[in-house]
């Protein structure tokens, strides 16, 4: 059996305003192994992004538990939530908007690598590794995000991810807001990755045909809730739920 | 063949001097759907921009003519296509949300669209409303007319663009992206909704997504932009499934699809 790196718990996320109160997420399990992906897909609204903000601490969890590698980081703060950070590190959907518009890609790229003590002229070596590693020439350091495309964006953004070496990526809808043509480019990327670096990949998608060419887990999410869990060609092909069904049926 | 509703000869359009769309000739008869794909910055929008006179001011159509049931859209003064935009030319956008005002109900704003160009009372106004709402399987028109847009979720205020833009039954309706922000299982409805409106008035369509699975299911016929030039304009069948051009290829090989055992697809 392989090794199991994140687990999640019975998460719950509960959002309240004044009286009223929703129900995110309810009682949400799994465990992901290194150098697999799981994936989850759902609607909008259906909880994806909120697990992904719960393991990575964005919002607080309101039940439940996390483990990463063996440890409990539920409630974990200030230095050991930062080193956390070094085991996780996300993608957003919108590469454009994840980078400081003000600074270049490379600041951006390297701005963990700066933080976490490493000299200026390794920083720089090290960034053109990263951008050559993610299909860039090493010339886009010095580019603004409003210069490059957004395919091109997106593959700085998983540069700096990748900056401190993390285990496990969690994929926020990296490729929804990209060109097939770009979309096929990055996740080619990414499998190559998954190989080269021994990844493990959370990929939180609306696409299914996608999470069935790149992983080897996957959950239906409906309303906050767990529908499947299992393989995507046994969901694909036999769907238990009546909702898992309509969702495979509305695929063009 | 009956004069085609729609005919665009040899269009090179230009932003700021720059050509952004070279040399595009397609026609389209009534009741025919075409798909326009192509990845972002291919020019898919600006030619249906082109269509409805919405260029702005630094895009021009330098070359070529735009033939709407005989008349020449491009060289038409403004006050003339306004007169044909909304009864003869619908569109639907992207983010109908965006489209609509947020401090206005949805039957305030389709009454005021509709009164533009006919003098109808509000009650008429809201029984037309609630006919389309109906075929477009939007449950409980009255409130959704008495609804302001933000308490509406994403699908349902796209169906308010195309009932909006079908209320006037178009002979043309212009749809930019009208799935794209959409979830599957509502992008799909939608797609059917769409269809049944053109088997129900015989409306020609113009969508433009990148979407190819929805081109496939809806369109009678495929355009293939790259850099604004046409890589490719024929039957759907044969642009997606046995096309000659490199470009269009790559395009269609790039597509996910999902493999469903025992199923052709």
């Amino acid at each position: 059996m392989a090794e199991i790196i994140l687990q999640a718990e019975h998460l719950r996320k509960v959002f309240t305003s004044g009286k009223k109160s929703f129900t995110a997420v309810s009682d949400v399990s799994f465990s992901l192994e290194r150098g697999q992906c799981l994936g989850i897909v759902g609607e909008s609204g259906s909880g994806k992004s909120t697990i992904a903000k719960m393991i990575t601490h964005l919002i607080d969890i309101t039940e439940g538990r996390v483990v990463l590698n063996g440890k409990d980081i539920t409630q974990v703060k200030g230095k050991e939530l930062r080193d956390t950070y070094k085991e996780i590190q996300m993608v957003f959907q919108m590469p454009m908007e994840s980078f400081n518009p003000r600074y270049t890609l490379g600041d951006g790229i390297g701005e963990s690598l700066v933080n976490s003590g490493m000299k200026k002229t390794d920083v720089k070596k090290k960034v053109e590794e990263l951008l050559v590693l993610c299909g860039l020439e090493p010339e886009f350091a010095g580019r603004y995000p409003h210069e490059v495309s957004g395919g091109q964006c997106q593959r700085a953004a998983i540069a700096r991810a990748l900056a401190i070496e993390p285990s496990i990526l969690i994929c926020d809808e990296a490729t929804s807001a990209l060109d097939v043509t770009v979309q096929k480019q990055v996740l080619e990327l990414l499998i190559r990755l998954k190989k080269e670096k021994n990844l493990s990949f959370l990929l939180i998608c609306h696409d299914l045909a996608l999470v069935q060419a790149f992983c080897e887990d996957v959950i239906v999410l409906y309303r906050g809730e767990v529908m499947e869990h299992g393989a995507p060609d046994e969901i694909i092909n036999h769907p238990k739920t009546e909702y898992t069904r309509k969702l495979i049926d509305s695929v063009l | 063949m009956a004069e085609p509703l729609l005919r665009t000869e040899h269009i090179t359009i230009c932003y700021n001097g720059r050509p952004v769309v070279k040399d595009v000739s397609f026609e389209l008869h009534a009741g025919e759907i075409l798909g326009v794909v192509g990845e972002s910055g291919s020019g898919k929008s600006t030619i249906i921009k082109a269509v409805m006179g919405l260029l702005g001011k630094g895009g021009m159509v330098t070359r070529g003519d735009i033939w709407y049931k005989g008349q020449n859209v491009v060289d038409m003064p403004e006050k003339e296509l306004r007169k044909l935009l909304g009864p003869e030319i619908g569109m639907v956008f992207q983010d109908c949300k965006a489209a609509l005002c947020p401090i206005r109900t949805v039957g305030d704003q389709i009454y005021e669209s509709m009164s533009e160009h006919e003098k109808v009372s509000r009650k008429e106004i809201y029984e037309r409303a609630s006919e389309v709402m109906g075929k477009i399987k939007l449950d409980d028109p009255k409130r959704v007319l008495d609804s302001y847009p933000f308490e509406l979720s994403g699908g349902m205020n796209q169906r308010v663009g195309i009932c909006t833009a079908m209320m006037q039954r178009p002979s043309l309706l212009l749809a930019d992206e009208p799935t794209s922000a959409l979830d599957v299982t509502v992008q799909k409805q939608v797609v059917e909704e769409m269809k049944l409106m053109r088997d129900d008035y015989n409306t020609a369509m113009i969508v433009v997504t990148h979407n190819i699975g929805v081109v496939n299911v809806m369109a009678d016929k495929v355009l293939v932009l790259q850099h604004g030039e046409v890589m490719d304009y024929g039957p759907t069948d044969r642009v997606i499934n046995h096309s000659e051009n490199a470009y269009t290829r790559k395009l269609m090989d790039s597509v996910l699809h999902l493999k469903r055992n025992g199923s052709a697809a």
